[in-house]
């Protein structure tokens, strides 16, 4: 059996991520392309929205990536601070960048659809504003490492921080049950049929896994930045930056 | 295919300014954030090397 043990090490990791990132940002690049034919030149215009919905096949990837994003940097964060790996640490504050990009992304391709189709860019309703806190949350996530001097307790303080945001998700997810809001219910959801063409689903689908591929990318590339700045006093960093050069 | 003409293509039945707003800044930040990530690797490699160099020179200092 493989020694999976061995990867939580920085050391292995990094020439381990550096292989993948060519991987992933070759699917997400591959899959982009096809999402876009698919969204623009595949799919027909909306008989309610004409074509102000092509907003969709950025606007929920986007948010979707937004929240998940959040879940896995909470999921490091917890096993951080569970097993005191610096690696687990690490990939948490890789992924914060990215879901704060996301996260704004969602509000910012929102707020474009919201105009045509309710009138207005923003509402303060529970979906826009449990979707600002989130992109808060991210933005508190990655100050607050920036504020504390000692790298270790500053995992720690973020960890904390990230898994007790972590009680925003379900409220992003379940506010248009939950709460009466201009935000349209779910579009996709696993108990029932998806309540739209197949061929808008099928665009939208691949989009999700192209901004999927491309945030395994952008994180893993960042971790071995993270990983070169952290373990600069390591004589294994000299020798990679070597090989690498 | 939808469109009679690139033009008719690029005015998205006038909504023009929305989806090529939504597409315009995504695709401008997901451009951006890998040159900005690759940067910040280039600065912790170069800082590396600094680190080296200050290190040997420390050593022949010593030696001498």
């Amino acid at each position: 059996m493989a020694n999976w043990y061995r990867f939580s090490s920085p050391q292995t990791f990094y020439p381990l991520a550096g292989k993948m990132v060519p991987w992933f940002a070759g699917a997400a690049a591959i899959l982009t392309l096809v999402g876009l034919y698919i969204g623009f030149f595949v799919a027909p215009t909306d008989a309610q929205q004409g074509e102000s919905y092509r907003i969709i096949f950025i606007h929920v990837p986007a948010s979707w990536m937004s929240m998940f994003i959040y879940l896995v940097m909470a999921g490091w964060a917890a096993i951080g601070l569970g097993f005191n790996t610096r690696l687990s640490h690490m990939m948490a504050s890789a992924l914060a960048p990215t879901g704060a990009l996301f996260a704004f992304l969602s509000l910012w391709t929102g707020a474009l659809w919201g105009k045509p189709t309710w009138g207005t860019y923003w509402v303060w309703d529970a979906r826009l504003t449990s979707e600002l806190v989130l992109l808060f949350l991210y933005i508190g996530y990655m100050a607050l490492h920036a504020a504390i001097d000692d790298t270790r307790r500053a995992d720690k303080a973020c960890a904390v921080l990230a898994l007790v945001g972590v009680v925003n998700i379900p409220i992003i997810y379940f506010s248009v049950q939950w709460w009466n809001t201009l935000h349209q219910g779910a579009s996709v959801s696993v108990t029932r049929a998806p309540s739209m063409a197949a061929v808008m689903f099928a665009g939208m689908l691949v989009m999700v896994f192209a901004f999927w591929a491309y945030s395994i990318a952008v994180a893993l590339a960042r971790v071995r930045a993270i990983i070169l700045e952290r373990e600069r006093h390591a004589a294994w960093a000299h020798d990679l930056r070597e090989a690498a050069a | 295919m939808s469109w009679a003409s690139a033009a008719e293509f690029f005015a998205m039945g006038g909504y023009a300014p929305y989806v090529w707003g939504s597409y315009g800044v995504t695709a401008f930040c997901l451009i951006i954030e890998p040159l900005v990530v690759r940067a910040r690797r280039r600065a912790a490699r170069a800082r590396l090397k600094a680190l080296e160099g200050a290190g040997r020179r420390t050593a022949n200092e010593a030696a001498a």
